[in-house]
């Protein structure tokens, strides 16, 4: 016993040192962690404060039931729906083009695509979310806006159509690698089994890994919506900024973030209503995008992969 | 005649393995294999960890053909009509569609326990929902899970217990009168109980199917088998009537193995 003391003893401080260490580590951690939690936080407060301040001024109910946005002229309405036609509708527009082809995608990456294709177009795919959507902005108002205009020449200069294909262009990839992700984590042994059922290829990727990977693919859908909620500028560029309470893609609309943009680059004063109503409208957005995340959340809950 | 005891080794083949060799890319995994299956009789392929006898069980569906760089060599016929089930000719699908498999871990498809029994039917386009209702019924009943499940067929099959899921899986493979049911150590992820119970189910399904079974549990293949073959390192070394070869195996290596001096 006695001869090992001092053994004992160095080894202890050295423990002791080891173990300051470990907390100091743990600290900054802690602190790095906190500093998103705060960030988020501090958001939703001044999100929240001038939204309230705001709502001094203009009954909720207005806000939720008023058909007409002018905030900034004299007679001024406040119906956030004229708004919100403009983001629905153009995310419609986005999610009908990138859900199924981006699914449409993952399934051939994960289920048929030979090894060595899969590797060179991954990264490609991933290409297209890391353009500036300024750019896609612009390739929809001088591209495709055109180009629509060759089928359909009453098209405006401005519309949600054109803005929407682009925008589900660039939401495809977030769609896709999260979809093939999904598929890709389905165990073997459940493609073994369908194979040695009979099944071909095709029936195997649809009846048994797309089920398989549903969870996945709900998160897939869930990211892809609050893009496509929460993009600013294609359509700011593309659509037009006129607020127009309209679910017809074909015509020019603004949508809260392209207004959020619009406001913020004139002059208001601090403190005006006018100004105020940038935080009401990023509320109501911050809500929807917090509305779809927890109904991704659900799905995931519900469709939890038990295999 | 009377006195004989054991498997009637008169029974008709019901598919001939001829100089049967299989690489995995450059590795010459199986190395010139020969063997009978008996019509109607089950069949344990028995040997150490390693030593091909699941590579050798998935020729007989083609499982290989999933893989790229996975190359044949030699026959399997399927009796009556003596095609060569590894030929190019022959699509793998077809030879699924005639000879089921269950694996070693349950793999329940995410699916209700019914559209999982029905999945083969359904893959061959049977839409015909009497037909179906018995076939599951019938399948569900051969697979000895029919009384357990029939109030809750809608469930999601992954609800059910382990020894459950492989009794489905059984009945999966069932739902399709395949000729050849192959088993790939079906019981290696189960509880004693649970095993018990696939036993009994796969002495039950002989005489009228024929059966392959891959087990490292030398007494299953005792209890359940009718003939047996051992192998080593890719090959068969010895292949014969069950208690032939476990009571008197011809080859000392055999002898070794099933007395755990070895393996």
């Amino acid at each position: 016993m006695s001869s090992s003391e001092g053994l004992t003893s160095a080894r202890l401080a050295r423990r002791r040192r080891g173990r300051w260490a470990e907390r100091l580590i743990e600290t900054i951690l802690f602190l790095a962690a906190l500093a998103s939690v705060f960030t988020t936080l501090g958001i939703v407060y001044v999100l929240v404060s001038e939204s309230v301040a705001f709502f001094r001024h203009v009954p909720v109910w207005d806000f939720l039931t008023d058909t007409q946005w002018t905030p900034l002229f004299d007679d001024a309405h406040f119906g956030i729906v004229v708004l919100l036609s403009g983001t629905l509708t153009s995310s419609f527009v986005a999610l009908a083009i990138a859900i199924p082809l981006g699914t449409t995608i993952a399934i051939y990456l994960s289920e048929f695509a030979p090894f060595k294709l899969r590797e060179v177009a991954k990264p490609f795919l991933e290409l297209l979310g890391g353009i500036p959507t300024i750019v896609y902005g612009y390739f929809a108002l001088l591209f495709v806006t055109p180009l629509l205009q060759r089928v359909y020449p009453e098209l405006p200069g401005f519309n949600l159509l054109s803005a929407g294909l682009v925008m589900g262009i660039m939401i495809i990839p977030y769609v896709s690698s999260i979809s093939e992700d999904a598929m890709r984590a389905v165990p073997m042994s459940l493609r073994e089994g369908s194979y040695a059922m009979g099944a071909t290829r095709f029936q195997t990727a649809t009846k048994v890994v797309v089920p398989a990977a549903l969870s996945g693919l709900a998160s897939a859908y869930i990211l892809g919506i609050s893009r496509a909620v929460g993009e600013t500028m294609i359509l700011a560029v593309a659509a037009g900024m006129q607020p127009n309470l309209t679910f017809n893609p074909l015509e020019p609309a603004a949508t809260i973030t392209a207004f959020i943009v619009q406001v913020a680059l004139g002059d208001l004063p601090h403190g005006s209503i006018g100004y105020q109503t940038i935080f009401a409208a990023g509320l109501t957005l911050f809500l929807l995008t917090l509305a779809f995340n927890v109904l991704g959340h659900v799905l995931r809950r519900r469709f939890r992969e038990a295999y | 005649m009377a006195a004989m005891t054991g498997p009637d080794t008169n029974l008709a083949a019901k598919a001939e393995v001829q100089n049967l060799n299989f690489y995995y890319g450059e590795y010459h995994a199986l190395k010139n294999l020969n063997m009978v299956l008996h019509e109607k009789n089950v069949t344990a392929l028995i040997g150490p960890s390693g030593c091909g006898k699941s590579t050798f069980l998935r020729c007989f569906n083609r499982m290989h053909d999933l893989y790229p760089g996975n190359r044949y060599e030699g026959n399997i016929l399927l009796h009556p009509e003596n095609t060569n089930l590894l030929s190019r000719e022959v699509d793998p699908i077809e030879v699924r569609m005639r000879i089921s498999m269950v694996f070693q871990k349950p793999n329940p498809f995410p699916k209700s326990i019914y559209e999982n029994v029905a999945y083969g039917l359904r893959v061959r386009g049977e839409r015909r929902k009497r037909y179906v209702d018995e076939k599951v019924e019938q399948a569900l009943r051969g697979a000895a899970l029919w009384d357990e499940v029939t109030d809750r067929l809608d469930d999601l099959a992954f609800n059910l217990s382990g020894g459950q899921q492989q009794r489905l899986c059984i009945a999966r493979a069932l739902a399709t009168d395949p000729e050849i049911l192959l088993f790939d150590e079906p019981t290696s992820a189960l509880d004693p109980i649970a095993t018990a119970s696939i036993e009994e189910l796969i002495t039950d399904l002989k005489g009228r199917l024929t059966i392959l079974i891959v087990t490292h549990n030398m007494q299953q293949a005792a209890r359940v088998s009718d003939f047996t073959a051992y192998m080593y390192l890719g090959e068969i070394i010895e292949f014969g009537v069950t208690d032939a070869i476990f009571i008197k195996p011809k080859m000392k290596q055999t002898e070794d193995y099933i007395t755990g001096r070895f393996g």
